[in-house]
């Protein structure tokens, strides 16, 4: 079984790209809430509950959704065997602070569960996961940047048990003004073999990932 | 397909700090579960799971020297845990083949009060910080793998632990998971309203919400069935999901733990007859426990006897897949089923078998769950070897 990056996604410098081209950028240049906002609109995104999301869960849920717009999934795989697997830096730590913030004095304590829900890194890939009915395998792992290796590792396995046919996998990373965002769409090759191969196709591997991830493909 | 094998236990919570400890307060029938009025963790009182701090210091001091560095709260945790699961193995955490998994929600999330924060550096809140400053004690050589999926990530560890041993990727996997008790924790849960006024009774009648904990649990797993002082138990497989339906609220259906339970069956080659046991994850919380048991009852696992640790311990987060399966590994080895502490009158809609009183059964096999926000839901499976 080979496996396949059908397309990818990048986020970063008030710049989006879909498989390397420029798919939206922003001369404003004016912070990432500023930014993602500009981004939710021009992709004509319809999902108001957007904006009740924390910055990291804002960036992962645009990721995808850029990422996916024009595919179906769902046509192709059952909901169950799509999964979505994320590395992150800073995990939630933005939000957290933000939920300290209102926890710290006694004398003005004002914890929110509307805070509270976000500050987990996973919550991102459930966001990610609702939108787009996947059921499959999520998982969020924690790396000090983006790790090839690891992304390549977990999805590979997960592949390999037989739990998954197609796969948001990647690198999503939000902390006050640093943002970047780099997510495959993987998927098993419908060639058997790989003299079969369409040109097209981007094989999944380690080395692959950094190269996209260096803009160096 | 390499087999892989699962054992070195260790459990530190409010019932000890070996697993020996923990379960001997379980088979007493002692919970750790007590009516905390410090006002360090919520303005009024509550019921916690707490770890004994002063005897974590005087057994982290008997181990670690001052000239070794300084440590969190969590990260002697961490350390102890390990050091005392290491000690039940001949595996070598020195060795290129050895990773280390690391499990938690909130890592070193107590860091964020500014004078704790001045005396380990901001640095140390990032898990990857946390994770370089436990493999670093130990001198593995290998980055650590640091899961933080809510309150999957423990089952979720030795899900991919068993994984990466069986593609060869690694000979010993030292899973280890761990979450600390934080004025952070409690004020977000209470504004969730989820926390009970008294010891949380999953699955029963009368519950109304979790009961929180803290603890750190510790489990090696290897390609070697002789790499263990005691008999080893095979891991046969497991598999996460998610409901794709709320972030904070469990499915109504039981969709995603069901899609888990059927795949981690699927991967083990098992049929609902021949699963012996089920450590739940059994929160207490009204949606929570009433997923669960329409989950099991689809599954076809209605009468496998069936527990929740949470009413010995509380809900440990992170750490909760990990302390929640070294109990079940022991379980299986005393051939021992442990009454679901706080479980009197059945209060889901669904028939399943919640354990009443501890009792001798042959376990040959035990299923493990965890469900968690984000819509997470995941399963493992073991098996005597």
């Amino acid at each position: 079984m080979s496996l396949v990056i059908r397309k990818y996604c990048s986020i970063v410098n008030a710049c989006i790209n879909v498989d390397g081209k420029t798919a939206f950028s922003d001369p404003e240049q004016d912070g990432f809430r500023k930014f993602i906002r500009a981004a939710y609109r021009y992709f004509e995104t319809d999902y108001p509950k957007f904006f009740k999301m924390d910055s990291l869960s804002k960036l992962g849920f645009l990721s995808v959704e850029v990422l996916l717009k024009g595919e179906s999934i769902s046509g192709k795989h059952p909901i169950e065997k799509t999964g979505i697997i994320l590395t992150n830096g800073s995990s939630s730590l933005q939000v957290d602070e933000k939920h300290w913030d209102t926890i710290r004095n006694r004398e003005q304590y004002f914890p929110s569960p509307s805070n509270f829900v976000y500050t987990l890194p996973n919550i991102m890939a459930g966001e990610a996961a609702i939108r787009h009915e996947f059921r499959g395998e999520n998982t969020v792992l924690i790396s000090e940047g983006f790790d090839a290796e690891l992304i390549f590792n977990i999805t590979d396995l997960a592949f390999k048990t037989g739990s998954l046919e197609s796969c948001i996998c990647g690198w999503v990373e939000q902390y006050e003004d640093n943002y970047e965002s780099l997510l495959f769409l993987v998927e098993q090759s419908v060639h058997e073999n790989m003299v079969e191969k369409s040109e097209e196709d981007v094989i999944f591997e380690p080395s692959t990932l950094l190269k996209i991830y260096k803009q160096e493909l | 397909m390499k087999p892989v094998f699962a054992g070195a236990e260790n459990i530190i919570s409010s019932l000890g700090f070996s697993a020996v400890e923990n379960i001997s307060n379980i088979l007493t029938g002692n919970t750790g579960i007590a009516i905390d009025d410090s006002g360090i963790y919520f303005p009024s009182a509550l019921p916690l799971s707490k770890v004994d701090y002063a005897q974590l210091e005087n057994l982290f001091a008997g181990i670690v020297s001052g000239e070794q560095g300084k440590f969190t709260m969590l990260e002697k945790m961490f350390i102890l845990s390990i050091t005392d699961a290491l000690q039940q193995s001949n595996i070598d955490i020195t060795s290129p083949d050895t990773l280390l998994i690391i499990t938690t929600t909130k890592g070193n999330i107590d860091l964020l009060d500014p004078d704790l924060q001045k005396e380990f550096g901001k640095q140390r809140i990032f898990l990857h910080e946390m994770a370089k400053v436990i493999s670093g004690f130990f001198n593995n050589p290998n980055r650590a793998m640091i899961i933080s999926n809510a309150c999957i990530s423990g089952v979720l560890g030795i899900i991919y632990g068993e994984r990466l041993i069986r593609a060869g990727k690694y000979r010993n996997v030292i899973v280890s998971g761990g979450d600390l008790m934080s004025e952070f924790i409690v004020s977000g849960f209470q504004s969730f309203q989820s926390l009970s006024e008294k010891a949380c009774k999953p699955f029963d009648k009368s519950r109304d919400g979790l009961t929180l904990g803290e603890g750190c649990g510790t489990i090696i797993m290897s390609s070697g069935a002789d790499s263990f002082n005691d008999v080893a138990v095979s891991v046969l497989g497991g598999a996460g999901s998610n409901d794709a339906n709320h972030i904070s609220g469990p499915s109504r259906t039981g969709e995603g733990l069901f899609l888990a339970i059927r795949q981690a069956m699927n991967l083990a080659g098992m049929t609902p007859e021949k699963i012996d046991s089920i450590s739940a994850h059994g929160t207490a919380t009204d949606y929570n426990d009433e997923m669960e048991a329409i989950a099991f009852s689809r599954a076809g696992l209605e009468s496998v006897p069936l527990n929740s640790y949470k009413g010995y311990i509380g809900h440990t987060l992170g750490a909760a897949g990990v302390i929640e399966a070294a109990i079940s590994l022991r379980s299986m080895k005393m051939n021992m089923l442990f009454r679901s502490a706080g479980y009197e009158h059945h209060g889901v809609t669904k028939k399943i078998s919640v354990i009443k009183e501890n009792m001798e059964k042959e376990i040959n096999t035990c299923l493990k769950t965890a469900s968690g926000f984000g819509g997470s839901n995941a399963a493992v499976i073991f098996q005597k070897v």
